[in-house]
């Protein structure tokens, strides 16, 4: 069921998941001759809105869930926000805005964002081929009952010209604990952008990295088919897991002593603190994910970090709690949610 | 107090952040303040200005393009392209070919490319095939008129007109 707190996907693990957590593909539409978000008024969006819920009375093929934004808490929304369901901007707006999730929360369907339409496929681990698939589907299915804004030369046709053509954003999130501890991912970071690519912190755009965990999207949607964008993300993605796993196996062979103590510290604080930061957090998880892709650490799972890393998070934790919190008593409840699922 | 980050230098930066209602206190010498960016000289690098700068940039003296053109509109939304350079947004489907030329432009720098290669919608896709059909049907119509082929002329035009109405045109 949708609005749970964890995703039915996070309690799954995907392929090369000790570097790579997930896998995201993203489709820009827009409904033809209806103005674009930014310019339409509150009826067109209302109309844009009505098609889709038409579409799942009459035929609801991928079970999606339709909630209007405006219908949930400050902290629900926030906690969709938190778990890469909506993007902060929906969250914020608010009105007249929408999105439709499917049970697993694989899907996500975005209604009046910047574009009318933002297609989502989250999968676990690198799985894009697999998750591109997959939106193509979703997307086919759409057109069949929505027209969509398409020109012949132009491609799909967007508010933001930085989408048009494909309309896609594939982008994978990437774990490097060792690329970072050995100073690397600033010249990793700069290489990649070489490629077309662009790297960013856990949440999108202007956010900053946190707990060792990067966003590396295509840039360019026009002039290159999906193939070929999807196919560049993945072999760079090869690259950084080679990469990533060499930096690992060098720093277990020469300072071994240096990342046991580590993983060892960020264990014990995070099984024994009575409160502690997201900030905090998210390093110490980070750590102990480290130690359990090393296999240093063997009596918990990494899918638990995931989960981890999601619920402590401030709206997703008070939805959790089912009341708002202070700072104060967030850090004291993150702390035993941790410890709880640390024993 | 010494630096968070690097544990060597003197704290001499405090810098409070508040992100999602969580405040968190950071100290950090000067150096490490620096790199990790969380001084801010009010320099702004963000995304949309860098775009508004490639949009706005055409304008540029050195261009030689006239200033007034950026008084266009676009007749099915009204958005002018004095707004659109301002942020970043197109108002509807039709901006692209109210300011075909100038986006045109912009693509190319944005995408080193002005022409769609992926994939192509199955219902709007035989829309495209059909206008294309049209164009090409309109050509042989206005050759046979030409010729003075009336008959031939005629045939093509009750083609023409049911590909349209296929269409919804």
């Amino acid at each position: 069921m949708t609005g749970e707190v964890i995703s039915q996907w996070m309690k799954k693990t995907g392929p090369d998941s000790d570097v790579v957590i997930s896998s995201r593909i993203r489709l820009a539409r827009n409904l033809e001759n209806i103005r674009f978000t930014n310019q339409a008024s509150d009826d067109e969006l209302k109309e844009v809105i009505g098609k889709i819920n038409n579409l799942l009375l009459n035929n609801n093929k991928f079970d999606l869930n339709l909630l209007e934004l405006g219908d949930l808490s400050k902290n629900k929304r926030n906690m969709l926000v938190e778990k890469h369901l909506i993007s902060p901007d929906l969250s914020e707006k608010n009105i007249n805005n929408a999105v439709a999730l499917s049970s697993e929360e694989i899907i996500s369907l975005m209604i009046n964002e910047e574009d009318h339409l933002r297609l989502q496929v989250l999968l676990p681990g690198l799985q894009l081929q697999e998750a591109w698939e997959m939106a193509d589907k979703i997307d086919d299915y759409l057109e069949q009952e929505i027209n969509i804004a398409f020109d012949e030369k132009y491609g799909y046709l967007t508010s933001c010209p930085t989408n048009v053509g494909t309309g896609l954003r594939s982008s994978i999130m990437v774990h490097l604990p060792a690329l970072t501890m050995v100073n690397r991912v600033k010249k990793f970071i700069s290489a990649i952008s070489q490629l077309g690519l662009a790297v960013r912190g856990l949440y999108g755009e202007g956010t900053e990295t946190v707990g060792n965990l990067y966003q590396i999207s295509n840039q360019v949607t026009l002039g290159r088919s999906e193939d070929e964008i999807i196919e560049n993300l993945i072999e760079v993605t090869h690259q950084i897991i080679t990469q990533e796993r060499n930096a690992r196996e060098i720093l277990l062979k020469e300072k071994e002593i240096f990342l046991k103590d580590q993983i060892y510290r960020a264990y014990g604080t995070l099984k024994y603190a009575y409160k502690i930061s997201v900030e905090e957090a998210m390093k110490l998880i980070s750590n102990v994910r480290l130690g359990i892709d090393l296999g240093i650490i063997e009596d918990i799972e990494s899918t638990i970090l995931n989960q981890l890393m999601v619920i402590i998070r401030p709206a997703t934790l008070q939805v959790l709690k089912g009341e708002e919190m202070t700072i104060e008593d967030r850090h004291i409840y993150r702390a035993q949610l941790i410890r709880e699922r640390l024993q | 107090m010494l630096c968070q980050n690097c544990q060597e230098n003197d704290a001499k930066v405090h810098v409070s952040k508040i992100i999602n209602g969580e405040k968190e206190d950071i100290y950090l010498c000067e150096e490490c303040a620096h790199i990790t960016g969380d001084l801010d000289f009010g320099l702004d690098f963000s995304f949309n200005n860098l775009l508004t700068g490639l949009l706005n940039n055409q304008f540029h003296p050195h261009h030689k393009i006239n200033l007034s053109n950026n008084n266009i509109k676009c007749e099915f939304c009204e958005l002018t392209y004095d707004t659109f350079s301002k942020s970043g947004r197109l108002g509807c489907n039709e901006c692209y070919n109210s300011f075909t030329d100038k986006i045109d432009k912009v693509l190319r720098r944005i995408h080193g490319n002005n022409r769609h290669t992926g994939k192509i919608p199955k219902r709007a896709g035989e829309k495209v095939m059909a206008k294309r059909k049209v164009k090409k049907l309109r050509k042989l119509m206005d050759e046979a008129v030409a010729k003075e082929e009336f008959e031939r002329a005629a045939e093509l035009r009750d083609e023409i007109k049911e590909l349209k109405d296929e269409i919804g045109e």
